[in-house]
């Protein structure tokens, strides 16, 4: 990339709500059931039926604002009207000029805070499939529409344009959605749709020029489709300038195959929405006894847990290393950062905890968050007192996650590990030792290279089951 | 004196075992039968049903049980009011043959009262008229004279009420389609204050100025069904916060002390023979004990101008689901927004096709601090015109329409002068406000005049109490049901 060119990105972002039904009616709100499922009168928009609002979601919309530091103010709803067949009243119900959070901030890992516009409420469209060839509305042989989506609840947070490179538009993503996770406002699963992210890029030769044409780019369905499009975007912009060229305000197309953005609409085909009032619903004045109940509902933020897990780590040393500071971002990310904590609090060393919870329990992100601490806390003491190898942790985890816990001694002992108690580590030694001892005497002479040459024999003698790491301290124990 | 009221005795009979739900239905039924062809009051006559839920409601009175207040009384439901299963059409193609799978809120409420709903009303398409010339089946016809309009938009309703089609009816009025037509006819209408009775199964027009509300042949059956319809619903995000209202227990409490403003507005553009009369109603007033004096509430000039806005507006968003794909009209075309357009072209009359560009119109980028933006800060004025008038009187008087019926066809094509004869109704409903329109007496022509009383939010009992005494004084030559003499001529004879 064009180093010296100032790059200037701001992200939408629409997440989906985890509500258990939807914005304005009482139909489920759920992903992947059969098409057409959770459809009443109201969210298919039929003839006389009237839409009210869901507590709950206002409820997880205060408390993205709340993380986000925003105001929460009191608020309206608006229609936005434009035709489109997944849209069962033609019209999408959404915040407009009095959104209920605005003006806050994200901190992003490295420190830098990047402005937050707003996040209001909105309703979801239906999901639209297009047959033929094309996969687009134009040229499709029919198009099938699905309705369980219309009506989802959604917040979109709109960033300030604070953003200098795709790689900090990614940790902005990536933060946010950390956030969003940790307030239980929304699960973040970009594939599946529930987190959604549009990204404004614009170019300008030096910070000091006024800013650029924006171009606003579509369909970034994971962080890595995020970066590449920015990226590919800036090129784009900037050769155009070079050129002699200038950009032109648009919408664009991420293609993930062809790795390019395409137009999707210029500014003069931009709908002209007519937004009003919406009729149908009230002012939405949160009271601030609601405001401080739903900000005390909020546990520690990731910025705060990631502190703490650092904090956890400085305990009896130095503070955590790059690669452990990259496993407390995974950890934190995926909401394993309290495993950590409890393994440490118990006394299983920092470093441990964190490097199996971001290597292992981080495989099944969804399991680990499901599985007893304690049974988590108990294999993790049984690895560092000598009695399981790494691998057969490895082995006994992969049991605990898909029970949701358990007795981790049992279930060592049941796959033949038990074997490996101190005293019987102690007799293979010992055995090994007086087998081989014209090698023993060289060992005993300094020959530390022959610790190899031991560990493999005591490997071969309990079939793989010995701990490396245990065999080389009773080596060194039996020497004096 | 008691104020009459047949529905209500109907209601009683029927509870009382007195009298067969059946037998009420069926005397309706051939009324029906005698002069609907005539009238064409309904989209839909649902003989069958009716005979059933009759039949039903005696059942429930023999077993001992109380089907309710409003028990075997027949009901006319205007055709933008969803009812389950029975097709709900607004008068408009493109929602022909659409069966609701869902009752609106006011239809539940009727079942739960013991009402039998008698058919479905002819209406102006979408509720924009005010002649029921533009609904897509064809006019209804006023019952006092067939070559004359019964008003708009609810036309059916006042027409089935007044023919003795039906004792009650049930309306929507968003600029005066409740009231308007049911001066024209002769009956008792009222629009009750906006979020009293709940919209929810009321097929949009102009949300923020649509309400629901009863038809009658007197002012205590209004009170009646008024009663039964209203109260909270909490599918109805604007629905007040308020219990079922209680109107019908005030009734006769009279007048004695109130103070009445004569809207000198109202009777401005109405013709003399009107205006004759509703000062003749303001002295029925003042002889009840009334304060009666002439107001002036300047703001009420820009209502209409306002409304014309404002209404498109909502409406041409209210609309647009009517685009073929998920139910309704759909005119089949090479791609979607072609089969929009071909849908939508076929299936909505000029009326509606005006509204929706002018309100399209009024929102656009560019426009809409000049036309929506500026009708809602009017809006707020004529909400402040109503405050003022309110701090000195406690009801307004005025005519409902400033003429009597007019010709079928005479206005049809004259947009302006169509509109115009909502210019007394539509301020009520750009403030929220309940206003009721009572016969009282004719016009040199002998054809009904309506007078309307206007009042604050929530004082529909103050509104009613002064509407017995003008039924109570008016002479009887304006009040329907229509004498059978006059109807069936086909020619009107009552000129």
């Amino acid at each position: 990339m064009s180093t010296d060119w100032d790059v200037i990105i701001g992200l939408e972002v629409h997440c989906e709500l985890k509500t258990a039904t939807k914005l304005f009616c009482g139909c489920r709100n759920a992903f992947g059931d059969e098409p057409n499922t959770n459809v009443c009168p109201v969210c298919a928009g039929l003839p006389g039926s009237l839409p009210v609002l869901n507590r709950r979601a206002v409820e997880l919309a205060m408390a993205i604002g709340t993380a986000l530091h925003c105001d929460i103010r009191p608020s309206t709803f608006h229609r936005k009207n434009y035709f489109y067949p997944d849209q069962p009243k033609d019209y999408q119900i959404s915040q407009y000029d009095e959104p209920l959070n605005a003006d806050g901030w994200l901190e992003l890992p490295d420190g830098t805070r990047v402005g937050i516009e707003r996040a209001h409420m909105e309703e979801d469209t239906g999901k639209t499939t297009h047959a033929g060839t094309s996969g687009r509305i134009h040229g499709a042989d029919y198009s099938l529409v699905d309705y369980n989506r219309a009506g989802v609840p959604l917040v979109e947070i709109v960033s300030r344009p604070d953003m200098r490179s795709a790689a900090q538009a990614r940790a902005y993503a990536a933060e946010l959605r950390a956030v969003l996770v940790a307030t239980g406002a929304s699960d973040g699963k970009m594939e599946e749709g529930s987190m959604r992210v549009d990204a404004n890029v614009s170019v300008r030769r030096t910070a000091d020029d006024p800013l650029g044409t924006r171009c606003e780019i579509k369909n970034l369905n994971s962080l890595r489709s995020l970066v590449r499009a920015v990226e590919y975007e800036v090129e784009r912009q900037i050769a155009l300038i070079e050129a002699g060229g200038t950009v032109d305000q648009q919408t664009r197309h991420w293609d993930e195959g062809t790795g390019r953005t395409e137009t999707l609409r210029s500014k003069e085909e931009a709908n002209d929405y007519r937004y009003f009032l919406e009729p149908d619903l009230v002012p939405l004045v949160p009271d601030p006894e609601w405001i401080a109940a739903v900000a005390e509902t909020l546990g520690p933020l990731p910025a705060e847990r990631r502190s703490r897990l650092a904090g956890v780590l400085s305990e009896g040393g130095d503070g955590p290393t790059e690669a452990q500071l990259d496993q407390i971002l995974t950890v934190v990310d995926l909401g394993l950062d309290q495993l950590v904590v409890e393994a440490a609090a118990a006394g299983v060393g920092a470093p441990l905890a964190l490097a199996r919870t971001a290597n292992q329990a981080a495989t099944d992100p969804e399991a680990a968050r499901r599985l007893d601490p304690e049974s988590y806390v108990a294999l993790l003491a049984l690895e560092q007192d000598g009695s399981l190898t790494a691998t057969q942790v490895k082995e006994v985890l992969a049991e605990l996650l898909a029970a949701g816990g358990g007795d981790p001694a049992a279930i060592a002992r049941a796959k033949g590990y038990e074997a490996l108690s101190e005293d019987s580590l102690a007799d293979t030694v010992a055995g090994v030792v007086a087998d081989h001892a014209a090698e023993w005497e060289r060992y005993r002479g300094g020959e530390d290279k022959l610790a190899q040459f031991f560990i493999g024999q005591v490997m071969k003698a309990t079939r793989g089951q010995a701990n490396g790491k245990a065999v080389v301290a009773e080596l060194q124990r039996l020497r004096g | 004196m008691t104020a009459p009221r047949p529905a209500a005795d109907i209601a009683r009979d029927v509870r009382s075992g007195s009298r067969r739900a059946v037998d009420v239905v069926d005397g309706y039924l051939a009324a029906i039968a005698d002069r609907e062809a005539e009238v064409h009051a309904f989209n839909l006559v649902l003989a069958e049903g009716a005979r059933e839920r009759a039949d039903d409601i005696d059942r429930r009175v023999a077993a001992g049980e109380d089907p309710g207040a409003l028990a075997g009384v027949p009901v006319a439901v205007k055709d933008n009011l969803c009812t389950r299963g029975v097709p709900t059409t607004c008068s408009s193609r493109i929602l022909e043959g659409w069966c609701p799978p869902y009752d609106a809120t006011v239809v539940e409420r009727l079942a739960a009262a013991g009402a039998v709903v008698v058919g479905k009303t002819n209406m102006d398409e979408f509720a924009m008229g005010s002649s029921t010339e533009t609904s897509a089946t064809g006019p209804t016809r006023n019952p006092w004279d067939l070559d004359r309009v019964p008003g708009g938009s609810s036309g059916g309703s006042a027409a089935a009420v007044a023919a003795g089609f039906a004792p009650l009816a049930l309306g929507s009025d968003t600029g005066g389609s409740i009231r308007q037509p049911a001066a024209l006819c002769g009956v008792v209408g009222l629009k009750p204050t906006y979020g009293t009775v709940s919209r929810y199964g009321l097929v949009a027009f102009a949300s923020s100025l649509d309400q629901v509300g009863p038809f009658a042949t007197t002012v205590a059956d209004a009170a009646v069904l008024f009663d039964v319809i209203g109260g909270h619903d909490p599918a109805d995000s604007t629905s007040l916060h308020r219990p079922t209202p209680r109107v019908t227990s005030v009734l006769d409490q009279g007048i004695d002390g109130m103070t009445v403003g004569v809207v000198r507005e109202f009777l401005d553009g109405a013709d003399a023979d009107v205006s004759a009369r509703i000062a003749a109603a303001a002295q029925a007033l003042a002889a009840a004990g009334a304060r009666v004096e002439e107001i002036s509430v300047p703001s009420m000039r820009l209502a209409l101008s306002a409304y014309y806005l404002i209404a498109p507006a909502e409406a041409s968003s209210n609309l647009a689901r009517y685009d073929g794909v998920r139910y309704g009209l759909r005119v089949d075309a090479p791609d979607t927004v072609a089969m929009n357009t071909a849908t939508r072209s076929a299936g909505f009359g000029a009326e509606v096709k005006r509204r929706i560009m002018l309100g399209t119109y009024a929102l656009s980028a560019g426009y809409f601090d000049a036309y929506y933006g500026q009708a809602l800060r009017v809006r707020t004025r004529i909400l402040e015109g109503f405050a003022e008038a309110y701090r000195r009187c406690d009801v307004l008087l005025g005519p409902t329409t400033p003429t009597t019926a007019f010709r079928l066809g005479a206005k049809v094509d004259d947009p302006l002068a169509m509109y115009l004869s909502d210019v007394c109704t539509i301020p009520t409903n750009l403030a929220g406000h309940p206003a009721v329109s009572v016969p009282f007496g004719t016009g040199d022509d002998g054809l009904p005049v309506g007078a309307q009383l206007l009042g604050p939010a929530l004082e529909e009992g103050t509104l009613l109490r002064a509407a017995a005494v003008l039924e109570a004084a008016a002479p009887d030559d304006g009040r329907a049901p229509v004498p059978a003499a006059r109807v069936g001529s086909g020619a009107g004879g009552a000129r």
